[in-house]
């Protein structure tokens, strides 16, 4: 197919500008993922994805549901009496027993200390839709959105391209764990209203992706006070809300709301999901939980560009108003983060590297300021392709999350078994051991392993690597028992 | 405060299309509940094979594929479904009579987002583009309410069945150019809604043609190609696109399909959509976008399934094409013995009817007054022109594939007696002159439009009509008064 200049003006200029953000080069690591993919016993020497911010710890639990549940599926004998009203439903405020289940569910990940409301519950195509319709109700093109770095990359592609807003960053220190201070907001604040760009609000994610910390009340109530003195929106993305598997417990904006002197409800949102709290990203369940009204009503009727399946609805709405169940999910799922978390931290300790403390989260924030040549963002990228291309660990250098200092990088390890963990961990303490000159002993190599299931779609990666063909001829990577 | 998008009413959801829908929202017929509630008839669903998906799912019962494959793949992966079984199907509900490639293929949560992002990889912000009248209303929300796009209709008439003219083509675009729009395509739905008609290779070579001339895009939206029921067969104009070899000019790269199941498998629900274009570039963009809506993995491992049975699905077509074909016959002729027309149609879950006979003038308030009677005193959702953008008052949007047969018989017959009510009140004696029928329709009309008002409160556009207010009520203490009259 001839691909000329003239093809770019056939068109729009969103369609051929690169702000889905999908052409920087971290896209490099994901190539060498997908070019040499980790097998325990087909290629243990191929490169493990570190770069993938998912929860597959506790699937196992939800299954167990499905198949005892199988009236929550309308293609069962059980369930197929509702499959025509279920398939024909396509109402954009979505099944009322779905937004009941979600906000009670809700409700439940947050200790039942705040209630929500179902009817200001509005769907998006998973959070990356409900990220991106939350900004189509609040910014015009040009307007900006303030954000805390380091931030997920994907931002600028779900708030920024095609709704033409633009992100500001409020850069946040190692010296403070990187917390979000006021005075850095006011900074970046006074900063933008000096450049005459308008401030339309504040997002923030909390907890925090690639932190993962929780904000703690006094954070979030000076916080809250910021934007009502603004005048601005803020957005809290909490879709890492379950993923908290330590204390400090997660304190939600919708806590914090009524501690505050004439907090005007109007400014407040929350983007949820339900991608890694139960672990289910294939679902795409996005949410929109906002307590201004306009936004509700007519977020609603933008929520039809990514409405959630109904036959997933029907699903969902069951699963998530069975209280044992949850009660019983959310407890286990925080059990085995914390022993996943332990398992990988204290691997590391051994070689003296250390993550920013975090109880949240399915990854780590890790210090190898010490390991690089120079401290600059350059150095962050030499080591970075190093830990790719030799110790072949796909993980996320801090510079694509836009953090202000070089040296941090995002390491993912829920989205994997036990054993691969091991074997992670193996390599960076011999890697260490190498850089450092001290030898590291090495375990052996089981043999009865199951391989980790790694998903070929790339949005909680650092960049989705689109440029290659959207159907690539890469195989799945099923779940596969090697016996 | 908020965003210009959010803030407006530019969603186009005020349009009274959207009105019909809750007035029935409210007093929505059932046959032992609320015999005298209204019936939909605006609702574009094919409700008229779910026997056949549901007998499927009980000769299939391990469809939720727990028991073999485990849920990982199920609830992690975002690509459960094979792009080759679906590019199949779309082959298969087009005759195969094309054959489509599963690279250039981007799902989408419906329809309705495969169109918004279209418009996103087509056009910037102002750029316009031109759609045939009458269209399907959630046009206006879908293509120009986030994106910025403009549609330019083309209108186009009952003088020659709606068929799309070059010389209406032209016209659109010169009118473009006069409004200083830049034209980037022209926008099809094939087969039509409202019209339920296929679009001949003549029309098709004619977009073709001008796609050529001016070098803009031609988007077909086909989301109801396996609703053809009657000859001539659909043509897609991919066919037409690979059957023509002389200057073609690169315009291949400027042809793209939206299509969906929501209309041929009846799951509007499952929000399963998808683009289809030669255009490497568009599919890159377009696969990027497709992130703000995916088809749930849950989903796709459903319609996976599905479209493998390739039996089952032959049989699915062939049937609901059947059952389609009885439907519209049963609608047209329901509607003939009240005395009103439709237009030939070959497709689709409507009827375009001609009801211009029934207009007190031929004017669009008049339309508008029909619409209310029909509506409130007959209890009949139908869908007026001119939210269609329809140029010619008088026309209407009935569908028949959403309901049973017995409630499609008794909209047949609340028509019918309304219908005679209305010619009764008009003849008065023989010898009525036209002139004479059409002051009494005025008269009779304006006393129920008078009557409407004074229980309502007067409002001279229907686009303010307070949302709150039961229309209904209001009809039924005009029929109580009515009786008294």
């Amino acid at each position: 197919m001839a691909l000329g200049t003239n093809s770019f003006q056939l068109l729009s200029n969103i369609a051929t500008n690169d702000k889905h953000g999908e052409n920087s080069p971290y896209f490099d690591g994901w190539k060498a993922y997908e070019s040499n993919p980790f097998h325990p016993t087909k290629n243990p020497q191929g490169v493990i994805q570190m770069g993938l911010a998912e929860n597959q710890l506790c699937f196992d639990l939800i299954e167990e549901w499905i198949i005892n549940n199988p009236k929550a599926s309308i293609c069962t004998p059980e369930g197929v009496k509702w499959f025509k009203y279920i398939a024909n439903f396509q109402d954009y405020h979505g099944l009322p027993e779905f937004r009941n289940a979600v906000a009670n569910f809700m409700s439940k990940v947050r200790g039942g200390r705040v209630r929500f409301d179902p009817d200001r519950i509005l769907m998006g195509g998973g959070a990356t839709g409900a990220n991106e319709l939350i900004m189509f109700c609040l910014a015009d093109p040009g307007d900006a959105f303030l954000v805390p770095s380091p931030y997920y990359p994907a931002f600028v592609r779900d708030l920024c391209w095609r709704t033409k807003a633009r992100l500001i960053p409020v850069e946040c220190h190692s010296s403070n764990n990187f917390n979000i201070t006021r005075e850095a907001l006011e900074e970046a604040y006074s900063k933008a209203k000096d450049g005459n760009i308008n401030v339309k609000g504040l997002i923030i994610t909390n907890p925090s992706n690639p932190l993962g910390t929780t904000m703690d009340r006094e954070t979030l109530k000076s916080i809250v006070g910021f934007i009502n003195e603004k005048n601005i929106h803020l957005v809290c993305d909490e879709i890492y809300a379950a993923t908290v598997f330590r204390a400090p417990c997660f304190v939600s904006v919708s806590e914090v709301m009524q501690d505050v002197e004439h907090c005007n409800k109007d400014l407040i949102h929350i983007v949820y999901s339900l991608s890694k709290d139960l672990g289910i990203p294939g679902f795409r369940v996005g949410i929109v939980y906002s307590y201004n009204d306009k936004v509700v009503n007519n977020g609603r009727k933008m929520s039809s560009f990514g409405l959630v399946s109904s036959q997933t609805q029907y699903l969902l709405a069951a699963l998530l108003s069975d209280d044992e169940f949850v009660e019983r999910f959310l407890a286990e799922s925080a059990r085995r983060l914390a022993a996943r978390h332990n398992h990988f931290t204290k691997g590391l300790e051994k070689v003296n590297i250390t993550c920013l403390p975090s109880n949240a989260g399915l990854f780590v924030w890790m210090n190898l300021r010490g390991l690089l040549k120079e401290k600059t963002f350059e150095g962050e990228m030499m080591l970075w392709r190093v830990i790719i291309n030799e110790v072949k660990l796909n993980v996320s250098p801090g510079s694509a999350f836009n953090c202000s200092e070089p040296g941090w990088y995002r390491v993912c390890f829920d989205n994997m078994d036990d054993e691969t963990v091991d074997v992670a961990v193996k390599r960076i303490r011999a890697f260490v051991g190498k850089e450092t000159g001290k030898p590291v002993e090495l375990k052996r190599w089981k043999s009865n392993l199951r391989l980790s299931f790694s998903s070929r779609r790339f949005d909680e990666n650092v960049m989705s690597p689109h440029m290659m063909s959207p159907h690539s001829p890469m195989p799945h990577s099923p779940l596969v028992r090697a016996t | 405060m908020l965003s210009r998008k959010a803030s407006e009413d530019s969603h186009g959801q005020d349009s009274y299309y959207f009105l019909g829908w809750q007035e029935y929202e409210k007093n929505p017929y059932h046959l032992i509940r609320n015999p005298t509630g209204i019936i939909q008839m605006g609702l574009a669903e094919n409700q008229l094979s779910f026997d056949l998906l549901k007998s499927w799912l009980r000769r299939n019962p391990d469809i939720v594929g727990m028991k073999k494959d485990g849920l990982s793949s199920l609830v992690l992966d975002h690509e459960v479904i094979s792009y080759g079984e679906l590019v199949e199907f779309m082959s298969k509900i087009r005759g195969n009579g094309v054959k489509f490639a599963p690279e250039k293929l981007v799902l989408t949560a419906g329809a309705t987002h495969a169109n918004e992002i279209m418009m996103f990889c087509l056009a910037d912000p102002g750029e316009a583009f031109i759609l045939p009248t009458p269209y399907y209303p959630g046009f206006d929300r879908d293509l120009k309410w986030r994106t910025g796009v403009e549609i330019v209709p083309m209108h186009c008439s009952s003088s020659n069945g709606f068929r799309i003219t070059s010389s209406s083509l032209e016209e659109a675009y010169q009118k473009a150019q006069k409004l200083n729009l830049k034209v980037k395509g022209v926008f099809v739905t094939n087969p039509s809604n409202p019209l339920g008609i296929t679009m001949t290779k003549t029309e098709l070579y004619h977009l073709i043609d001008f796609a050529i001339e001016k070098n803009i895009h031609i988007i077909s939206d086909e989301i109801y190609s396996g609703t053809v029921f009657n000859s001539p067969k659909f043509v897609s104009i991919m066919e037409v696109a690979n059957e023509r070899t002389s200057n073609m000019n690169n315009v291949r790269n400027r042809i793209h399909i939206v299509y969906s199941l929501s209309k041929d498998l009846g799951v509007p629900g499952f929000r399963v959509g998808m683009i289809y274009s030669n255009n490497e570039m568009l599919v890159g963009a377009a696969t990027k976008m497709s992130s703000f809506g995916l088809v749930s993995s849950q989903t796709q491992y459903l319609v996976a399934n599905l479209l493998k049975d390739k039996k089952f699905t032959s049989k699915y077509i062939e049937e609901n094409q059947r059952r389609l074909k009885r439907r519209k016959e049963m609608l047209k002729s329901g509607l003939r013995n009240a005395g009103i027309r439709c237009l030939k149609s070959n497709a689709g879950l409507f009827c375009w009817v001609d009801m211009r006979h029934l207009l007190s003038s031929a004017t669009f308030e008049a339309e508008k007054e029909l619409w209310m009677m029909i509506l409130c005193h007959v209890g009949l959702n139908i869908s007026p022109g001119s939210s269609c953008h329809c140029y010619e008052p008088g026309w209407f949007r009935v569908c028949f594939a959403n309901m049973s047969e017995d409630t499609l018989k008794l909209a047949m017959r609340r028509m019918k007696a309304f219908i005679d009510s209305t010619v009764s009140v008009v003849n008065q004696g023989k010898g009525c002159t036209y002139e004479q029928s059409v002051n009494a329709i005025r008269e009779l009309r304006s006393w129920q439009m008078h009557g409407i008002r004074q229980i309502i409160g007067d409002h001279s556009d229907i686009g303010d009509w307070p949302r709150g207010e039961s229309v209904t009520h209001a009809f039924r203490v005009l029929a109580v008064s009515n009786e008294e009259r």
